[in-house]
């Protein structure tokens, strides 16, 4: 019983990580059809531009700040403009073979500019342990799974209780009616790309510490969260955290439980179960489209 | 007078070319672990290699000749690894140097046996050396060797009665997990947890909660150098206060720089370490640090000593003779008051495992302190 809180702690700190990410696929899907091959890449990336930044002589503090405004830029601006907004025009498939060379030019250029090996990389939570329910517990791990879950709800309120959460919300359902109705679609759609970027961001300080800073970092860390966006529901920000919580959990009861080998398995045998019984995803609403 | 003219331009000719043959450069070929999960190994292994061709260079070669080596990256894939061995030896160089992942040399290893080259490489598991092949050549112990040790240690210095086994699946991993298990019994050290994980793996939490489960009194981890990382920092993560033992890849300079605090108190059995106690090593340490601006680990240190088995080895035979080079190292003995860059004295037995001093230590405050030298058993 003790061990199973000590998996479930681990998972929910590491799939609240999946669900920053997840939520990321989600908002660019549901706002411009754009599927995100490069997602764990783009997670990858901001602490290299940190590191590179605490590099030159700048400390933990200001290296946080400069990377997420570099990440809003790159990953936010960057992306939708040189590459999403070019592509999208020739349909959802060719910019999502788009994203896939970007995650691969993404991993050369770190390789080539930074190293092929790991970096170590600090960790904004302490080091340090607590006792919960006679369990010795991580600060760490408690203030990832803090700081993900403040910021998945702080996402949530934005979207529902704000003038601007609202208008994205109408943008993702309907952008003809939305913009006949005075909704500036163009400024909202941009602002999901920022929000992704700044997602992006946060998951990469929380998780880097803990995975080491390294060009391939983001593979894992995508395919997790692209899992935990379809199990979860591909057009709902609730279904994505959900998705990611529920995989991190899976996954370590799985490799804990089933075999270390077997253990990336599970997450895709559950997203067999849920493509088959409830294609919409387990909190996702279905989609019908014309052809 | 035309026709001889043309004889004595045709023999010139030859002459030269001859001649350039004979003392143009000597051609290595060397396939490490450049990217991957093994970009540790395979960088410092690259870059020992190439402090060592650059002194050697410096003081005029070997016999005279200079040495060249070409670098591939096996991107820490066996399947890799192989096709650019086959590309290496279709360029027929002296003597091929890599991989570092036992896995990588297992599939090589025949590929190099077949056409007559000598292969000096890193890995470490225990089989590689006893399948009778000839023309391979350790840089540090094998399994074999250096698992008896770890478990006498576990045994004498820790008392431990119960202890967790983490280890790698795959070659390296599986082989040292075979020794230590069975050493263990040895001394009626029971196996609290027998923890297999995946080479790349980034989160090991869970394995961590079923160490917590097992309640041992020592945990010997047997994971590559980034594994080792995460691995050290997620036990500390999750309080974990038992002794952590294991061997060159737990306690390495790389895996100290990744885990930070959390490598603290873990001990090995290393057989090369740039802390040794060897004024030779001394001096590497500080020639390595200042031309790469950073402390190497063991791969470092065999890469370095790789090129010196081959210097010492040519200048013995007095020629540069491939198919004679393997026979000359079984049963050489290098001195290092004699060949310095082999920093200390070796022998590579007749399956070209080696003997060498070897040594125990422990990471305090981020460094590797060694607590006992193990001498040369001959």
């Amino acid at each position: 019983m003790s061990n199973l809180l000590d998996l479930l702690v681990a998972g929910l700190a590491t799939g609240a990580i999946y669900a920053l990410v997840a939520v990321g696929f989600t908002l660019l899907w549901q706002t411009s059809q754009t599927i995100n091959f490069a997602q764990g890449e783009f997670v990858m990336l901001p602490a290299f531009l940190m590191l590179a930044v605490m590099h030159v002589g700048a400390p933990f503090w200001l290296a946080i700040l400069i990377g997420i405004l570099l990440s809003l830029l790159l990953l936010g601006l960057g992306f939708k403009l040189l590459l999403v907004d070019p592509m999208l025009r020739h349909g959802v498939l060719p910019l999502a073979i788009a994203t896939m060379a970007l995650a691969i030019g993404m991993k050369e250029a770190v390789k080539q500019f930074f190293s092929a090996e790991a970096s170590p990389f600090p960790s904004i939570v302490p080091a340090g342990d607590v006792s919960i329910l006679g369990r010795v517990v991580s600060l760490q791990s408690l203030g990832v799974l803090a700081l993900a879950i403040a910021v998945v709800i702080g996402l949530t309120m934005l979207l529902n209780r704000t003038s601007i959460g609202h208008q994205m919300q109408a943008t993702a359902q309907n952008p003809t009616v939305a913009r006949i109705i005075g909704v500036p679609v163009e400024r909202m759609i941009l602002m999901t790309f920022l929000i992704n970027a700044f997602l992006v961001a946060l998951a990469s300080l929380l998780i880097t510490p803990i995975y080491l800073a390294k060009f391939s970092s983001g593979e894992v860390l995508g395919q997790a969260a692209f899992i935990a966006a379809i199990v979860g529901g591909f057009n709902q920000v609730r279904g994505a955290i959900a998705g990611g919580l529920l995989i991190g959990v899976v996954d370590n009861l799985a490799a804990a439980y089933v075999s270390t080998q077997y253990r990336a398995a599970v997450p895709l045998i559950l997203l067999i179960v849920i493509i088959l019984f409830r294609p919409q995803g387990l909190l996702g609403r279905p989609e019908e489209r014309t052809v | 007078m035309r026709s001889g003219i043309f004889a004595g331009l045709l023999l010139a000719t030859v002459s030269a070319a001859a001649a350039f043959a004979q003392g143009g450069p000597i051609k290595l070929a060397n396939v490490a672990e450049l990217s991957g999960g093994g970009a540790t190994v395979g960088t410092n292994w690259k870059n020992g290699i190439d402090l060592a061709i650059e002194e050697i260079n410096a003081k005029g070669g070997v016999l005279g000749r200079k040495l060249e080596v070409t670098h591939a990256d096996s991107q820490s894939n066996p399947g890799v690894a192989r096709a650019q061995v086959q590309k290496a030896l279709d360029n027929e160089p002296y003597v091929l140097l890599g991989p570092g992942y036992s896995g990588s040399v297992k599939v090589t290893s025949p590929l190099a046996a077949e056409a007559g080259i000598a292969q000096i490489m890193g890995g470490e598991a225990a089989e590689l050396t006893q399948g009778g092949n000839k023309f391979l050549f350790r840089t540090s112990f094998g399994q074999q060797s250096s698992m008896p040790k770890v478990a006498k240690y576990i045994n004498d210095e820790l008392k431990a009665k119960s202890v967790a086994i983490v280890w790698v699946n795959n070659d390296f991993g599986k082989g040292g997990r075979d020794v230590i298990t069975k050493e263990f019994a040895k001394y009626n050290i029971k196996v609290a947890a027998d923890i297999s994980t995946e080479a790349g793996q980034a989160d090991f939490a869970a394995d961590v909660s079923k160490i917590k489960a097992a309640a041992p009194d020592a945990v010997f981890v047997y994971v590559n150098e980034e594994e080792s990382a995460r691995m050290l920092k997620e036990l500390k993560r999750q309080a974990i206060t038992v002794p952590l033992m294991g061997e060159t890849t737990l306690v390495g300079q790389k895996v100290v720089e990744l885990a930070g605090d959390a490598a603290n108190g873990a001990r090995g059995h290393v057989g090369l370490t740039t802390d040794a106690p060897v004024d030779l090593v001394k001096a590497f340490r500080e020639k390595f640090l200042k031309k790469y601006n950073y402390v190497p680990d063991h791969n470092g240190l065999k890469g370095y000593l790789a090129i010196y088995m081959i210097k010492a080895t040519t200048e013995k035979m007095g020629k540069v003779d491939a198919k004679a080079f393997a026979d000359t190292l079984h049963g050489l003995t290098i001195k290092a008051a004699s060949e310095p860059g082999i920093l200390m004295d070796v022998t590579f037995d007749e399956k070209g495992d080696i003997d060498r001093q070897g040594f125990l230590v422990e990471i305090v405050d981020g460094k590797q302190v060694v607590k006992q030298v193990l001498p040369k058993l001959n």
